[in-house]
């Protein structure tokens, strides 16, 4: 903030324009660094692990001669620097290489899962946001009562059962006796025929459409993992809150608003959740950025193509193409959200405004 | 009363919330009835060009889609009958095959079925010499001499020329292995991409490979529509295809790598058909009145093998003490019930030749006395390599258990299984728990890799089953090659079965049991059955 103070004279908004171009340009230094760090400690871990790559591209019962011209072809001939920097050149350049097990260049598929999870991802924290915020709100108004007990265990649960058994659960209640929801796929078999994707995002896909039918069916796929990792999301997220608006609750403002005679209601939402606003706009976008790593367990447990499951399937696989790819698109996005909530901050929060 | 107020309003608004997430209308969940949905792993898929694909589940999509010059007879598997070929001889010298192909054929394009196809897929396969090339290559086709080797004599006449008098059921076993799938070479040269010739590939052109990834050139009974990696495979009724049509417009595999996931679809009538089961899921739809299970015995064996390299391993005594320290029958009962049958000769059932008598049984005694005879009576330590996940795991700690009880001392080292594979495949282990699926349905596929080691050397070129264990066997080597030329099928079958007595005796392979494939499916599905290999996985006949 000192440079924002020494050009206060410029203005207030030009002053907080620098400083948010000042936070940008520390951020475009931590993430190449940051970029550059992934790069070479994935490359090098894909290259120590004692996995023969070639085994990766043709299997076990390939004939020897197959296996040394594919590691020829392959680059893995070459000193290990050498191919570090013929990977660094290409990535530089966009090129991430070819996945060895879907046989597509890494972008590419990139592009065709990641969509599966960013979906995903955000109906996940919208329902977590949605309901985990009042919830914790609730919880500090009503601080020690039954319902702070309730949103307690609601947390605990969430914090401590595997994702995947609670799946499972999900699955056989809602799908095998309740019929509720949709089996495991992002689609019913019968619109693998009428329906052609665009953006990947398929309830986006189906609205835009016009496909009501097709948006329903996605819907009926899509709502059990997503309100399961919205579950985890929201154990996060109202606990977070709770502790906020404690804090808040607590400060001298509010019992000065109290004195003002403000009723209850306006002191809760609109003195005190909009202070707390300000650190749970952080929470929810870190807590969004690490449902977009791609939940591994639910991915595999829905039979849902995200990324996260491309990812371990890759790296089982020594597909390290794929997982460098994967890895460094993750990273940016992280990075990204990481930025963009900082930036939120400072739009929020009403103190920087005064500065 | 504000507060209260506002704990309602939130009450109410968290329960709409929760309604609009959970509501949605019950529906009846069932297959579309012209389409067989099977829940399968298909993750495993790299390519759908035949003359690339080495993977099972490919062999699978491969058999339903393509056609071959002959195929196996399901009905005895060590023979093959016609599929595209009508007829086909074999010259005096048993060197010359000559196929006569059914006319009037076409392919799923609507193009014919000609003779030169069947000579351009061959020279395809050859020339892109990829992984499973070598099941034509080794009977003396190479990218070079291919067009004079392998050619049309006229529209319907294909001729094949190979290098040496082999056994007539070897050249035609290796000619129903998927590699040598017809393709539409018409189709295919519309695809082709210009490629700069090296010192590896010698060719212009890259004979349609990168097309064929994902395209489809066949003319089977179903065609492929499209193959969506760790999703989907899709496949549709070949209206042109030559024989009976096939039962259901349209087959659809989704990848599900989850067993109880598997098994939820299933008895939801979500897919009709579940492929990868384990035993706990298995029992409960065995138990299920809408549901049935069906398995059968595939080309693959399990083994422990020891490595010569170790001193101890190397003892005659000590290979024999082993087969007696595996409890068969404990496993059969156990971790084996339902995915595997016990088998201790090295060729699967349904090959021709193979023995079906399990010599060995658990006896601690006997092992005890071998041990003795080596001069090892307290037993020894050495380590096993062991791919985490199941049967493997499970194996491994009841051959530990075992081994133990004769003194030996067992350590399991476990690892992924490409990281196992690794080490084994550079000679670097004590005992390696793995397993072998034949290559193409023939006896020498696994007589090759078990009983022959032409080269110890660790320079090899052949790095056959015995080489990666170290064990050195001139004269099993020239038995296998001899076996190879024998042109009467019942002398041949003979040889196999001295071989695989042999193995038995003498080897540091200790054979455990053949894998059964299972599936799980719904009873409304009718003549599903599940082949000898995957790619006699047929779907075709399948209606509900």
């Amino acid at each position: 903030m000192s440079v924002a103070e020494n050009q206060a004279t410029a203005g207030r908004g030009s002053a907080r324009a620098v400083a948010i171009l000042s936070s940008i340009g520390r951020f475009l230094v931590i993430a190449v660094t940051t970029y550059l760090g992934l790069l070479a400690v994935t490359f090098f871990i894909g290259r120590v692990i004692p996995i023969d790559p070639v085994l990766a591209v043709l299997g076990d019962r390939a004939p020897t001669a197959v296996v040394e011209r594919t590691r020829r072809e392959m680059g893995l001939d070459l000193p290990l620097i050498q191919q570090f920097y013929i990977y660094v050149k290409s990535a530089l350049s966009g090129d991430f290489g070819t996945s060895v097990l879907t046989t597509n260049p890494v972008m590419s598929d990139i592009r065709r899962v990641f969509p599966a999870t960013i979906e995903l991802a955000t109906l996940g924290t919208i329902i977590g946001a949605v309901i985990g915020v009042p919830l914790g709100v609730l919880a500090a108004v009503r601080r020690g009562s039954l319902i702070d007990q309730i949103v307690r265990i609601i947390g605990l649960i969430g914090y401590s059962v595997p994702i995947f058994w609670l799946g499972l659960l999900g699955l056989v209640l809602f799908y095998a006796k309740l019929q509720w929801v949709a089996f495991p796929a992002r689609l019913d078999v019968v619109y693998e025929y009428t329906f052609t994707p665009i953006t990947g995002f398929y309830l986006l896909d189906a609205a835009m459409q016009g496909q009501w039918d097709v948006f329903y069916d996605a819907y009926r796929h899509i709502i059990l993992p997503a309100s399961l990792l919205g579950y985890f999301a929201l154990a996060y997220i109202s606990r977070m809150t709770r502790s906020f608006m404690l804090n808040e609750m607590a400060q001298e403002y509010i019992v000065a608003a109290r004195a003002k005679g403000l009723s209850e209601r306006r002191i809760i939402w609109g003195h005190a959740l909009r202070n707390a606003a300000v650190p749970m706009v952080t929470v929810i976008a870190l807590s969004y950025a690490s449902l977009l790593e791609g939940s591994v367990l639910t991915e595999t447990v829905f039979s849902w193509p995200g990324i996260g499951l491309y990812i371990t399937n890759s790296l089982q696989n020594a597909d390290m193409n794929a997982v460098l790819g994967g890895t460094i698109i993750i990273g940016s996005v992280f990075i990204g959200i990481n930025l963009l909530s900082d930036l939120l901050y400072r739009l929020l929060d009403p103190r920087t405004k005064a500065g | 009363m504000m507060m209260e107020r506002f704990a309602l309003r939130s009450r109410g608004l968290l329960a709409g919330v929760a309604m609009s997430a959970l509501l949605a209308a019950p529906a009846f969940a069932v297959s579309p009835p012209d389409t067989l949905v099977e829940g399968f792993a298909i993750d495993d898929i790299i390519t759908m060009d035949p003359g690339e694909a080495f993977e099972l589940s490919t062999a699978e999509v491969t058999g339903n889609t393509y056609d071959l010059l002959v195929r196996l007879d399901l009905s005895d598997t060590s023979k093959v009958k016609g599929d595209l070929a009508e007829s086909w001889t074999v010259s005096d010298d048993g060197l010359t095959y000559t196929f006569k192909l059914k006319p009037g054929m076409k392919f799923a394009s609507g193009n014919p079925i000609t003779a030169a196809d069947v000579a351009y897929s061959f020279e395809r396969a050859v020339k892109l010499d990829k992984s499973p090339a070598f099941i034509i290559e080794q009977l003396g086709i190479s990218g070079d001499n291919v067009a004079e080797k392998a050619k049309a004599v006229d529209d319907t006449t294909f001729q094949f020329v190979v290098d040496k008098a082999y056994a007539p059921s070897f050249v035609l076993n290796c000619l129903s292995a998927t590699v040598a799938s017809v393709v539409d070479s018409k189709l295919v040269k519309e695809h082709v991409a210009a490629v700069k010739p090296s010192a590896d590939y010698k060719w212009d052109n890259d004979f349609g490979n990168a097309w064929l990834k994902t395209g489809y050139a066949g003319s089977g009974p179903y065609k492929l529509r499209e193959w969506r990696a760790n999703e989907a495979v899709v496949l549709e009724r070949n209206d042109n295809y030559n024989g009976e049509k096939a039962k259901l417009a349209r087959v659809i595999y989704r990848n599900m790598k989850e067993s109880s996931a598997q098994r939820l679809a299933l008895e939801a009538g979500d897919i009709d058909v579940a492929r990868n089961l384990e035993p706990n899921d298995l029992d409960a739809i065995a138990k299920n009145a809408d549901l049935t299970t069906t398995s059968a015995p595939k080309g693959t064996v399990y083994y422990i093998s020891l490595n010569q390299k170790n001193p101890n391993l190397a003892k005659p005594e000590v290979r024999q003490a082993f087969k007696y320290l595996v409890d068969y029958d404990a496993m059969a009962s156990t971790i084996l019930k339902g995915i595997g049958e016990i088998h201790q000769s090295f060729l699967p059932k349904g090959d021709l030749g193979a023995v079906d008598e399990n010599p060995f049984k658990f006896d601690v005694a006997k092992a005890k006395e071998l041990l003795a005879k080596a001069g090892l009576p307290d037993g020894f330590k050495v380590t096993m390599d062991v791919r985490t996940g199941q049967p493997t795991t499970g194996m491994a700690e009841s051959i530990q258990q075992t081994l133990g009880q004769a003194g030996i001392k067992l350590e399991i080292i476990p690892g992924d299984g490409k990281q196992t594979l690794t080490k084994y495949r550079a000679r670097n282990h004590d005992i390696y728990i793995g397993n072998w699926g034949q290559d193409y349905f023939d006896p020498n596929s696994n007589a090759q890799t078990f009983a022959s080691n032409p080269d110890n050397s660790d320079s090899a070129k052949i790095k056959t089953l015995a080489w990666r264990n170290s064990w050195d066997i001139p004269d099993l080597t020239k038995e296998t090659e001899a076996a190879l030329l024998e042109k009467d099928s019942t002398k041949r079958a003979d040889m196999y079965k001295d071989l695989q007595q042999k193995i038995l005796d003498t080897s540091p392979f200790v054979i455990i049991h053949q894998q059964l494939e299972v599936a799980g499916l719904r009873k409304n599905l009718k003549d599903f059955k599940l082949g000898p290999s995957f790619d006699t996985n047929f779907v075709w006949t399948v209606s509900k």
